[in-house]
């Protein structure tokens, strides 16, 4: 073989670089989402109550589905109230609704969304919630 | 070996039926998701077939038109820019500015300085909605010429096509022009159109718009097709003009002066 040498070094540099995501990882996987619902609205509710307008697992799997449902719904349609399959109704609002509940948005909605890597762009016009201080909003009744 | 015509034919056949119709099948025999939910409108939501108003520029007073802006853009997360690049729902203006088809060259002192209130017309014939190519603004069955800001692509034709100049452009970020942010309303985003929207929100709740609220009775509104309601009444009994009439956009925002 001509050049042996050099091409043997070229190949285990190439192979070094091209592994380089793989064995530079090693040992450091990424930490598991753990998204946190203990949020004061929700601690309040009775233990029987805690539940979210569907069961946990389809929310976990089909609450884009639903945000983009209701969006739908509520703009074009002008239907605002969402009758969930155990027969309760909820006010569809992302703002109102779901984030009063919610109000933990960094640990609730960035946990996953951060480790998918997803990045819904709710929040460029929808307000999230303040999470450390509250901010009081005077209603136009007060002010007029 | 190999295979004859027939069993070719056969398998085919059998491998275009089951390409054709195999995923729908699937779907079907697959549960729906969300099999037992249900939408419905909010019970307590004020409804009409065509909604309009009838501003009664005698009883205003530009204290109150700042009273009725500044309620409007409070609520709504409207910004203040204050530079050429402003975006606003209502807002004032002069008789002349407003009406320029009335070609009478003498008017009244009074009309000459009045501050007139002007907002979206929520014409019944929007050219705003005849341009839009998103279909982000639409016109609602109950006449609000509405939009979806999560369509709009920012392309202003809809503001090219206003004759009234309702409609804002935001050229940047609005969030840091919005002083008290309302966190019962969204904001919105650097490249998209707003105007007012008759406060769909509020109907949808059972109130009034907000600057009717705020008004002392200087606007009034209600359902045109009603021949009973109050702004029927209230052009029943005065004598009232549109702005720009002769464009036939049919402009739903009444002036009685």
């Amino acid at each position: 073989m001509y050049d042996g040498g050099k091409i043997i070094t070229g190949l285990v540099v190439f192979i070094g670089l091209v592994t380089f995501p793989l064995w530079s990882n090693v040992g450091k996987a990424a930490k598991k989402p753990d998204p946190k619902i203990d949020t004061p609205v929700i601690q309040q509710l009775p233990e029987k109550e805690r539940k979210c307008i569907e069961p946990k697992a389809l929310m976990q799997a089909e609450h884009m589905k639903i945000l983009n449902d209701w969006r739908d719904a509520v703009v074009r349609d002008g239907n605002r109230i969402y009758v969930s399959s155990s027969g309760k109704s909820f006010n569809m609002s992302l703002q109102k609704e779901c984030m009063n509940c919610h109000s933990n948005k960094k640990k609730f909605c960035d946990e996953c969304h951060n480790y998918a890597d997803v990045k819904p762009y709710c929040w460029t016009c929808h307000i999230e919630p303040k999470e450390k201080e509250k901010v009081a909003w005077a209603s136009i009744e007060e002010n007029s | 070996m190999g295979i004859n015509r027939r069993e070719f034919l056969k398998i085919a056949g059998i491998s275009a039926v089951a390409g054709l119709g195999g995923t729908s099948a699937i779907d079907l025999l697959r549960r729906a998701p969300v099999e037992a939910s249900q939408v419905s409108p909010n019970p307590k939501a004020l409804t009409a077939k065509r909604w309009a108003m009838v501003v009664d520029t005698r009883k205003l007073t530009e204290a109150d038109c700042k009273r009725m802006i500044e309620a409007c853009h409070r609520i709504h997360n409207v910004p203040d820019i204050g530079t050429k690049q402003e975006v606003k729902w209502i807002w004032t203006e002069e008789y002349k500015h407003a009406f320029p088809d009335d070609m009478n060259e003498f008017v009244s002192d009074e009309v000459k300085h009045k501050p007139f209130l002007m907002l979206c017309n929520h014409c019944d014939q929007p050219a705003c909605v005849r341009v839009c190519p998103t279909k982000a603004t639409y016109k609602r069955a109950d006449g609000i010429v509405m939009m979806d800001m999560h369509r709009c692509i920012g392309c202003r034709f809809c503001m090219a096509a206003c004759p009234f100049g309702a409609r804002s452009f935001n050229f940047g970020d609005p969030r840091p022009y919005v002083k008290e942010e309302n966190p019962k309303y969204p904001t919105r985003m650097r490249g998209v159109v707003e105007k007012c929207t008759f406060c769909t929100e509020r109907l949808a709740e059972g109130l009034m718009p907000a600057c009717v609220e705020v008004s002392n009775g200087a606007l009034i509104f209600g359902d045109l097709d009603d021949p009973n309601s109050e702004v029927r009444q209230a052009l029943r009994s005065n004598y009232s003009i549109r702005r720009k009439p002769n464009l036939g956009t049919q402009p739903c925002v009444y002036y009685i002066v």
